[in-house]
């Protein structure tokens, strides 16, 4: 065997802690090297030497402060603990998604203005058509209906449109 | 017969208080002996063991004995000393430039010898002991920890491996390294005449190369 072979082996050596075959391996190798022997003979005295380390003992109140620890410790365990935590997040963020969401709407969605717009010359007409419906001579007289205002169509769109179209009509109807 | 760790840690799962009291009472000073050595310092030391035992109790409900007790307790304690020598690596090294050699701030309390001796022989003892701690924790930490457990928890070499997560072949290149290291560095005081006849060691002359 040769010195970088029982290097890795020596402490084990000096436990016990080696095969037969390997402790005579060692031995035979000490035998013949000095280098070696010297080494092993000073890990020997190093270990006696880190015995004269004193040992530590823990201070007297070291398990009553451990116990107040563990008493400060949360009831259920601590994976558990936080699951509501994110919970209420969403929830919050949600609510606030929510909010956002109601709040904006109206201003926002391109579709919704000619809707209403439509909705609007729809009431304007019923209100315009208001006198002639309550006419009692339209039951009578069909002819009254004539008075009417033609349908306008509820996609036809800006402010000027809706104002030139009863101008058309009154001069179809003339 | 005396309950093994595994089964008092069993009935800590079980809800039983008293077996961790047992455990607590026959692992805190190995732990904080661990633990004083590794960070050289007392207080954190003390500090570290508690968080240990904490991680512990924490850990009781889903505690499955897949491996020694002990080497589960002090891959926790390695691992633990390693993050807080990590974390206060900056300031160490501010303390160790400021810091006069002979600061003992830091030094674990040590036992009163057990007889009487005179002020000059405190002193030898004292520095000594210093010399022999300084060397300890001038190793590299992975070193401290495998020697620390070898000499003083006088762990097995699988069980050594498995808390520093390493092979015990590693684990052996790590044990010599480290014992090499404090060698060369405690030369003064290992080191006498070339050794006579000896069990194991047969006389011869020479130092190692």
């Amino acid at each position: 065997m040769k010195c970088e072979e029982i290097s890795n082996e020596l402490i084990a050596f000096l436990d016990n802690r080696v095969s037969a075959g390997a402790r005579r391996g060692i031995e035979e190798h000490l035998t013949g090297c000095a280098a070696c022997r010297t080494r092993a003979e000073e890990f020997r005295k190093l270990s006696s030497l880190l015995d004269e380390v004193p040992a530590i003992e823990p201070s007297f109140g070291f398990n009553a402060r451990l116990r107040q620890r563990i008493a400060a410790e949360p009831a259920r365990p601590r994976f558990f603990s936080f699951i509501p935590q994110p919970r209420l997040a969403l929830s919050m963020a949600l609510m606030a998604a929510m909010t956002v969401f109601i709040v904006e709407l109206p201003k926002g969605n391109p579709v919704a203005q000619p809707a209403t717009a439509a909705v609007q010359q729809e009431d304007f007409n019923a209100i315009k058509n208001l006198g002639v419906l309550e006419n009692y001579d339209v039951v009578t007289k069909l002819g009254a209906l004539s008075e009417l205002v033609p349908d306008q169509s509820p996609v036809q769109g800006s402010d000027s449109q809706r104002q030139g179209q009863p101008a058309s009509n009154d001069d179809g109807g003339a | 017969m005396a309950r093994s760790d595994v089964d008092l840690m069993l009935d800590v799962k079980a809800g039983d208080e008293a077996s961790f009291d047992l455990l607590l009472h026959k692992y805190r000073s190995p732990l904080v002996n661990f633990l004083g050595r590794m960070v050289h310092d007392r207080a954190t030391a003390e500090d570290l063991a508690q968080e240990v035992f904490l991680r512990v109790y924490r850990a009781r409900k889903q505690y499955t004995p897949s491996a020694k007790f002990t080497t589960w307790l002090f891959r926790i304690a390695t691992n633990l000393a390693l993050n807080s020598l990590r974390d206060t690596r900056h300031q160490r090294m501010e303390v160790s430039i400021d810091a006069p050699p002979n600061d003992e701030e830091d030094a674990p309390p040590r036992e009163l010898p057990a007889r009487e001796m005179r002020i000059d022989e405190h002193m030898i003892e004292r520095d000594r002991v210093e010399f022999i701690q300084r060397a300890v924790a001038s190793l590299p930490e992975k070193q401290r920890a495998a020697v620390l457990l070898h000499k003083y928890e006088e762990m097995d070499y699988a069980d050594i491996a498995k808390v520093l997560e390493c092979s015990e072949s590693a684990l052996k290149s790590l044990l010599f390294r480290a014992y090499e290291s404090l060698r060369v560095q405690l030369a003064p005081l290992v080191i006498t005449q070339p050794v006579a006849n000896s069990a194991s060691a047969p006389a011869g002359k020479g130092r190692p190369s």
